[in-house]
């Protein structure tokens, strides 16, 4: 559906995004993740065709950004990070202008309007100018602006920035909702919202694909040994760590800092998941008081931040 | 039906909509009007001619506060990303604004038809140059509009936009009156630049080509201009 080869943008000296690679299929939902500065939007807007590339290559189906740039546009809804809209319309108003602009004759322009409404929600909202509405709705505001003439492909720039809580839960499941049948590409810097609503994760990082694939897959090609917390009381580090060092498959017995005297907190790395039960029987033939015992995964937070740390 | 013809309806339509508008079409008609009859029966004479005369420079102010908001806006509140990615192109965008901010100076220039009729009370008025006068004021009026898109396309700060309209507007309006200053080889260049002299033309009642070739190229040139902008932009 999408393909971008080699592609780089640079502002005067600047390099926002430099020699990205990535084909995305029909259907996928993909996340766009990073840190704040590291070329999510300037992706976004030169797969709409807002920028041009600096250098490299967009082909989205059969046309080519630079020569069908508007044909791409017709196959695109874009929802520009915190969905800037006309102020002085009505929604109803600034939907229906969405729609002529985008071609939609008249039959079809009102009942694509309605399901908009439906669908994000906006039926209180119709006849009130935009500039009155709550953050949350302006979203949704853009939302339906962006699928009203029934793209085939949808661009969110972070969708639920700013929003609360239950708004996030609301955007997520109509973005969930389209992506049943769209393509759908979208930014974020909230990680669990990319690993709640992607189905692929791109994550980016000073202008480069730092990680790409399924959550599963960036998690464990990130090579994250299972870990395991434990708390005990009624002992001393040094027996403890004599005592489960000789347990085959844990490599390494950590000691973290401990709020309270009578208690020792570790981190263990295993071997395998099947370490772990090797780890209990042991501390089971001593009177040690195990008050934690809680493996941890590499968690995509982490992966996160040891892909754009560093420099 | 095309999407310039959409973005036309709602730039127009959030002109009507925003006080601005009014406050610009109040002060337009208060300073042409207190200007115009304040020294109309002194001369003692049924015409308009003094009215037509004082448009340029009027207009070299009021036009870039119509037209400052045109893009500035846009850019400014950030909504020039959602239109430039909707399935339109550069000239879709000039055009509709471009077209909007001439029919809002068209309706601006209604209610001074009242001027013309009082005056066919009071006595016989030619109706030639009234007419011409009219056509002149258009054309003065669109290609000052494109001017002041041009400038419009050129910061996200209206009030520069303002600014910028307003130094083009006027060194064309007053261009032809420093021609004392200017040198010898470019008089004939700078004399052809004025604004003044072929709105003036017109506005006698006589349509020349030169003329109106005069105010289109502004037009085009100006209008071209904002493209370049846009897409250097992009």
């Amino acid at each position: 559906m999408i393909h971008v080869e080699n592609l780089s943008r640079y502002y005067q000296d600047f390099c926002a995004v430099n020699g990205i690679s990535f084909s995305i299929q029909k259907g996928e939902i993909v996340g766009l993740l990073g840190p704040n500065g590291a070329g999510k939007t300037t992706t976004l807007r030169m797969l709409t065709g807002f920028l041009m590339p600096s250098s490299g290559r967009i082909q989205v189906k059969d046309y080519t950004m630079g020569e069908n740039t508007l044909a791409i546009k017709h196959l695109m809804g874009y929802l520009p990070e915190s969905a800037p809209l006309y102020h002085d319309m009505l929604v109803y108003d600034y939907l229906e202008y969405i729609a002529n602009i985008r071609g939609l004759n008249p039959a079809l322009k009102s009942s694509r309007i309605s399901e908009m409404v439906h669908l994000c929600g906006l039926n209180t909202v119709m006849h009130k100018s935009i500039s009155e509405l709550s953050k949350g709705f302006r979203q949704r505001v853009g939302l339906a602006h962006a699928m009203i003439g029934d793209p085939e492909i949808l661009i969110l720039d972070e969708p639920t920035s700013g929003l609360d809580p239950n708004q996030i839960v609301e955007i997520r499941e109509i973005i969930k909702h389209i992506g049943q049948k769209k393509t759908v590409v979208l930014s974020t810097h909230i990680l669990s919202e990319a690993e709640a609503a992607c189905d692929r994760i791109i994550i980016i990082h000073q202008g480069k694909i730092v990680a790409d694939g399924s959550t599963e897959s960036i998690k464990q090609s990130a090579g994250g040994r299972p870990m395991l917390m434990l708390t005990l009381e009624q002992t001393d580090f040094q027996t403890v760590q004599s005592r489960l060092s000789a347990v085959s498959g844990v490599s390494e017995i950590l000691q973290m800092p401990s709020p309270d005297s009578g208690e020792i907190h570790l981190k263990l790395t295993c071997a395998s998941d099947s370490t772990r039960r090797d780890v209990y029987q042991a501390i089971r033939q001593t009177d040690w008081m195990l008050t934690e015992f809680r493996p941890e995964t590499q968690t995509l937070e982490n992966i996160f931040r040891e892909l754009t740390l560093e420099n | 039906m095309s999407p310039a013809l959409h973005i036309f309806k709602r730039e127009f339509a959030s002109y009507v909509v925003s006080p601005i508008a009014y406050i610009v079409i109040s002060a337009f008609l208060m300073v042409t009007g207190w200007f115009f009859f304040s020294t109309f029966f002194i001369h003692n004479q049924a015409s308009l001619r003094n009215f037509f005369s004082l448009l340029p420079i009027i207009f070299s102010f009021i036009i870039p506060a119509i037209t400052m908001r045109l893009m500035s806006e846009e850019f400014n509140i950030g909504s020039y990303e959602t239109l430039l990615t909707l399935p339109v192109t550069f000239r879709d965008v000039i055009l509709g604004k471009f077209l909007a901010a001439a029919l809002f100076v068209a309706i601006m220039l209604l209610p001074t038809l009242f001027y013309p009729v009082t005056i066919s009370l009071l006595g016989t008025l030619d109706w030639g140059p009234v007419i011409g006068g009219y056509i002149g004021v258009l054309l003065l009026g669109s290609a000052y509009a494109a001017i002041g898109l041009f400038a419009s396309a050129l910061t996200r700060n209206q009030i520069i936009a303002f600014i910028i309209g307003v130094i083009v507007c006027f060194s064309l309006t007053l261009i032809d009156k420093m021609l004392f200053f200017m040198p010898k080889a470019l008089l004939g260049f700078f004399e052809y630049m004025g604004a003044d002299v072929h709105f003036q033309n017109i506005a006698r009642g006589v349509v020349d080509t030169r003329d109106l070739i005069y105010f289109i190229s502004v037009g085009i040139v100006s209008l071209y201009g904002a493209r370049l902008v846009m897409e250097e932009k992009n």
